[in-house]
């Protein structure tokens, strides 16, 4: 049994949220070096640019990649020899997010309840994923999620039949339904199987994998490398104001499923595909 | 082709933004977005006075994250316009020439559009840094419990956008897609 004080949680969620929001990870950065290179339509390229110029001034001036930084998203897998001891594990997880988004000067954009739509002023709280593992160790992700592209995500309950034809429509539909709504060039995170909301889950997990790594499934690395394709051709491109990157990426999951069903979930995310890793 | 225009916006300088055109605007803008506009709609249909004068202004779809010390504004990049489109019509009747944001608008809005020759330009969407760069003063004007959702006058110089629908009703978004 290991003891974890949750005030290291506090202050590592802190930490997260500063720093996801200000740096993008090496795999993001390189996409979008690869696509100034790439992009066969002049604006698009003056748009990816603004990105990668965007990019530094954040991380030099400490000023926030996107002012949409997002609602906190906690992935914790905590080992099940873990004992947490100095207070109650969620509440330290909604300190962090809320010292970090304070602290860090982000924007508090979460309102108390969805109808009433009052700010609650420190961000919190947060959407928390807790998985419980082998071992000793913690190891959280926080990715900050903004709406912009939030808003255009998807699911699409197929039937078996539908197959993966199906699942490819739905993706396709979704970004094209999304265009220029999610900051393009996107990234793609879709779940397949499940139920209702593993898909869903499964599509938010997608989009923490690093975007330069594979499914290790055969078949759903070609799928995801055809999906690239096929959304790369919608010319959408950055800005939605026409050209060749219209996504960077599509990453994708799976899960076992009921005999009667077929999932998908399609989140969308933008450019500014956010998240941080720690292991305590 | 790039221009460099001021905003206030003028009738006739509108007139010659066509979509696709790269602008950089100087001078002075606001900011309103879902909740402000919600407000603002509110207050027009209870026949109250606006906090902001509409007439020939731009108003740009945009929340900021808090400014550090010694700078005007955080990270200022646009939001998705389409949430303003149930307003937008009736502001533009009103007087409003421009606006900025991201993303596509209803036919409603682009009716409103041509009908009082405005126009709509996008901002590139994620890159609130380098746009907070261009924001030279800020100040709340009305709202200020809206937090981050507050009205804001904004001094710019050089804020780059995209004409996206111009005054005649052209369209880029759809544009680039019907060629492929
Ligand atoms: S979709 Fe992404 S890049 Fe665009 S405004 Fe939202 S968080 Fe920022």
């Amino acid at each position: 049994m290991r003891e974890i004080d949750v005030k290291t949680v506090t202050e590592n969620i802190k930490e997260m949220c500063i720093e996801a929001n200000h740096f993008l990870s090496d795999d993001m950065k390189e996409c979008l070096t690869n696509a100034v290179e790439s992009e066969k339509s002049e604006l698009g390229k003056k748009v990816l640019n603004s990105l990668e110029e965007n990019l530094k001034i954040a991380r030099e001036d400490m000023i926030p990649i996107c002012q949409d930084t997002g609602m906190a998203v906690i992935f914790i897998k905590i080992g099940q020899d873990v004992h947490f001891t100095g207070g109650n594990l969620e509440e330290a997880i909604n300190e962090g997010v809320r010292r970090g988004y304070i602290d860090g000067f982000l924007r508090k954009s979460v309102v108390n309840d969805p109808l009433i739509r009052e700010n609650t002023k420190d961000n919190t709280p947060a959407i928390i994923h807790y998985e419980i593992v082998n071992g000793d160790k913690v190891t959280i992700t926080m990715a900050p999620k903004g709406f912009g592209s939030e808003n255009m995500s998807r699911i699409f309950m197929l039937k078996p039949a539908d197959g993966i034809e199906g699942v490819k429509n739905a993706v396709l539909t979704a970004v094209k339904d999304a265009g220029p709504n999610a900051c393009p060039p996107m990234v793609i995170g879709v779940g397949i199987g499940g139920d209702f909301e593993k898909c869903a889950i499964l599509a938010k997990k997608a989009l923490t994998r690093n975007v330069s790594v594979h499914s290790d499934i055969p078949y759903v690395k070609e799928l995801e490398i055809e999906l690239l394709k096929k959304i790369n051709q919608l010319s959408i491109g950055p800005g939605g104001l026409g050209g060749t990157n219209t996504a960077f990426a599509v990453n994708i999951e799976t899960y076992p499923t009921h005999i009667a069903g077929l999932p998908v979930g399609i989140n969308i995310c933008c450019h500014v595909n956010r998240h941080v890793t720690r292991e305590l | 082709m790039e221009k460099n225009i001021t905003a206030p916006l003028i009738g006739s300088e509108i007139k010659e933004l066509k979509s696709g055109d790269y602008v950089y605007i100087t001078g002075t803008i606001y900011t309103a977005r879902d909740a402000a506009h919600k407000r603002m709609y509110e207050a027009l249909e209870k026949g109250e006075k606006l906090p902001i004068d509409l007439e020939n202004n731009v108003i740009y779809y945009m929340g900021p994250s808090p400014a550090r010390e010694g700078r005007p504004i955080g990270s200022a990049g646009p939001t998705t316009a389409s949430r303003m489109d149930k307003y937008a019509p009736k502001m533009l009747d009103l007087g409003l020439k421009g606006m900025i944001g991201k993303g596509k608008r209803s036919e409603e809005v682009k009716s409103a559009i041509v009908r009082n020759n405005a126009v709509y330009f996008a901002a590139v969407g994620g890159a609130g840094a380098l746009l907070s760069k261009s924001i030279k003063k800020s100040e709340v004007i009305a709202y200020d419990d809206l937090g981050t959702e507050a009205v804001r006058k904004l001094e710019v110089e050089n804020f780059p956008a995209i004409v996206v629908i111009d005054s005649k009703g052209n369209n880029l978004y759809e544009m680039v897609l019907q060629s492929c």
